[in-house]
């Protein structure tokens, strides 16, 4: 009977060492290291342009800013030394942004409420999400124009001015800052809806099951909890609205100053029409009729500050729940 | 009245009251659609199908129908809005395509290779490139780009070539897309990225422990996977590259001619001018009926693609639904 040879005697097996994979890249095929370089070469590429486009604007903009740019009203005149500053841009972007968010903030919680926490009819719900997908999706130089349009029937005639001829102008900072609502409102209503569906059942029914009512629920317990939700949508939708120029060139005028419609205080100013930073920009590059380049670059390092002010607000207002920390970009589209 | 006001609401008036709210987007929608197309219909019917045409200089075209009385006739709403769409499409096509390469790429990056420190910068830089306003990207091109095209770029004999054509000045194809490029593409390396994330993590290791290298299990697992997201991040990118108005009617030259792509290299500095560029630019001269009628048309036109784009950004995200990715 044959037995098998012993060789040699078994050694006890020791773990293996840790040894951290070394990849290199000279086991890879030459078109996936072109591929690698191509990703290193894109992801580097980003941070060049982001860095460049906020250096040089800053070198630019604080070159040419000054305390009386910022505290002097713009003055109609070709020369330079005389045609002030942009004081009445910034009301008229602060102005804009406020009325925007006002009437965007509460249809877009209402909605995004009545979305996740009732949906019935299920085909009405969905129609109402489309719906809003839409409205993000529409360019918002169709969505200045349809207001333009809106705005001149006759019933509107109270939100601005009307001529000799009872034509309604249709431009004035309410009828702009109502179309600059739909422009911040997929932004409220993205980030309420995420922050609810977020919201684990058991804290429903935690409330149900003390014999609260569904909207005593959404009033006491949802609403609290979702507010830092709201406060990040509304600053993106804020950031939006601050940096849309179509919108103030069709529906504001985009006048040099603000030009209120009465002398009745606050009222006149609503409906009057103005200008706002990115109008001011826009008309004072050499595209437009102003072509003052250093205003035009003190002007747009101010929007910059306000624009990223407002976009990196969000961090500060929900450090968590945040992924991979591009969700925010993802809500307007 | 107030006390009533005041007291708890009932869960039935409040889901009315919510749902009332809700539906206001949706009559908002009809209404667009309904202003937008009553004010555009006189300058369809008046055209015809030669809408779509090209009719010689359309610029020349909208200055004639401003001087057109309250009272135009057939004749003066004649237009062939051609080169605008050309120019649409040309701006948008090569953008998207070109940030599509370079948002897989940038995605990858950011989910893949990038270590931990600098995906801590390459994050805020991608929504800081989302958020910076079209107009200070415009002002960079205008006073920036352009410039240097003209000066760099283009040679005497060039512009002299087409002299009696077109003006070369630099504004142009070539800065449109560069800058549109740039616009557009945080959009869909943001919805990239996340489907990259969200693929389930077995399946690329699956592939790893197979001996592939780390960038064959990204393109040949992560981003098949991801498929869907791109399509969708795709149409997204072309519904925002359509709508572009006031960046391209800073650096596209602002010409209503159709760059030509017989011309050779010069076809990239010829100056154009999208749909949404002449809306703005001719906003002022709407109290011309004949104007306002092709102003109306161009925005009809327009909403008419980012429905159509919705749509289609809606079916692109069916197939996500399925790993609970939320586009």
């Amino acid at each position: 009977m044959a037995v098998a040879p012993q060789t040699e005697p078994l050694r006890p097996i020791r773990p293996p060492r840790k040894r951290r994979v070394n990849e290199s890249l000279s086991t890879w095929r030459w078109g996936d290291r072109i591929a690698f370089v191509l990703c290193w070469a894109s992801g580097i590429a980003l941070c060049a342009i982001a860095g460049g486009i906020v250096l040089y604007m800053a070198f630019k903009g604080l070159q040419y800013l000054s305390f009386e740019l910022l505290t002097a009203r713009p003055q109609p005149s070709a020369d330079q030394k005389a045609s002030g500053g942009f004081l009445d841009p910034i009301i008229g972007t602060v102005v804009l942004t406020v009325i925007g968010i006002v009437i965007a903030t509460p249809i877009a919680v209402a909605t995004a409420f009545w979305i996740v926490e009732y949906g019935r009819p299920s085909w009405l719900a969905r129609a109402v999400e489309s719906g809003i997908e839409v409205v993000a999706g529409t360019p918002d130089i169709v969505i200045a124009i349809f207001g333009l349009a809106l705005f001149q029937q006759g019933i509107f005639s109270l939100l601005s001015f009307t001529a000799q001829g009872g034509a309604v102008f249709g431009r004035s900072f309410l009828t702009a800052g109502a179309m600059m609502s739909l422009i911040a409102l997929p932004m409220v209503f993205g980030a309420t809806r995420e922050g609810l569906q977020s919201v684990s059942a058991h804290v429903r029914e935690a409330s149900y099951a003390l014999g609260k009512t569904k909207i005593a629920t959404i009033r006491r317990v949802l609403l609290p909890s979702v507010k830092p939700n709201i406060s990040t949508g509304a600053a993106l939708g804020m950031g939006r609205i601050a940096g849309d120029t179509a919108v103030v060139v069709v529906l504001l005028g985009a006048t040099l100053r603000i030009d209120p419609e009465s002398s009745f205080p606050g009222v006149g100013l609503l409906r009057g029409t103005g200008g706002t930073l990115t109008s001011y920009v826009y008309n004072n590059s050499s595209a437009g009729e102003g072509n003052a380049k250093e205003k035009a670059y003190a002007a747009a390092f101010v929007l910059l500050l306000i624009v990223i002010g407002l976009n990196f607000a969000v961090d500060a207002i929900a450090k968590r729940g945040a992924q991979t920390g591009l969700e925010s970009t993802r809500l307007g589209t | 009245m107030l006390e009533r006001l005041r007291e708890p609401w009932s869960d039935r008036r409040a889901e009315r009251m919510l749902g009332a709210l809700a539906s206001v987007v949706l009559l908002l929608i009809v209404l667009m659609i309904v202003f937008v197309a009553a004010r555009a219909w006189p300058s369809f019917q008046h055209n015809g199908l030669s809408w779509f045409t090209g009719k010689g200089d359309v610029d020349v075209q909208i200055g004639n129908q401003v001087n057109t009385g309250a009272k135009p006739t057939s004749a003066d709403y004649q237009i062939g809005v051609w080169p605008l769409i050309w120019g649409t499409v040309l701006t948008t096509g090569f953008a998207v395509l070109i940030g599509l390469a370079f948002a897989i790429f940038a995605a990858i990056f950011i989910v893949e290779f990038a270590p931990g420190g600098l995906r801590r910068v390459v994050v805020p830089v991608v929504r800081l490139l989302a958020a910076v306003p079209s107009v200070i990207y415009g002002l960079i091109g205008i006073l920036v780009l352009v410039p240097f095209v003209n000066d760099h770029l283009v040679s005497e004999a060039r512009k002299k070539s087409v002299q009696y054509v077109i003006n070369l000045s630099g504004t142009g194809l070539i800065v449109s897309v560069v800058i549109l490029t740039v616009m557009i593409t945080p959009i869909m390396i943001a919805i990239i990225t996340d489907a990259l994330y969200a693929v389930p993590r077995g399946w690329k290791e699956g592939a790893v422990a197979l001996g592939v290298n780390r960038w064959r299990a990204m393109w040949t697992v992560s981003v098949r996977a991801a498929r869907p997201a791109i399509i969708a991040a795709v149409v997204l990118a072309c519904a925002r590259a359509l709508g572009e108005a006031i960046m391209l009617s800073m650096v596209s030259g602002s010409k209503g001619f159709a760059p030509n792509p017989a011309d050779g290299l010069t076809f990239i500095f010829e100056p154009l001018r999208p749909l949404a560029s002449t809306i703005v630019e001719d906003a002022e001269s709407l109290n011309a009926p004949a104007v306002q009628a092709s102003v109306y048309s161009f925005a009809l036109l327009l909403l008419f693609s980012s429905l159509v784009l919705s749509i289609g950004a809606w079916l692109a995200k069916q197939p996500m639904k399925k790993y609970g990715i939320r586009v």
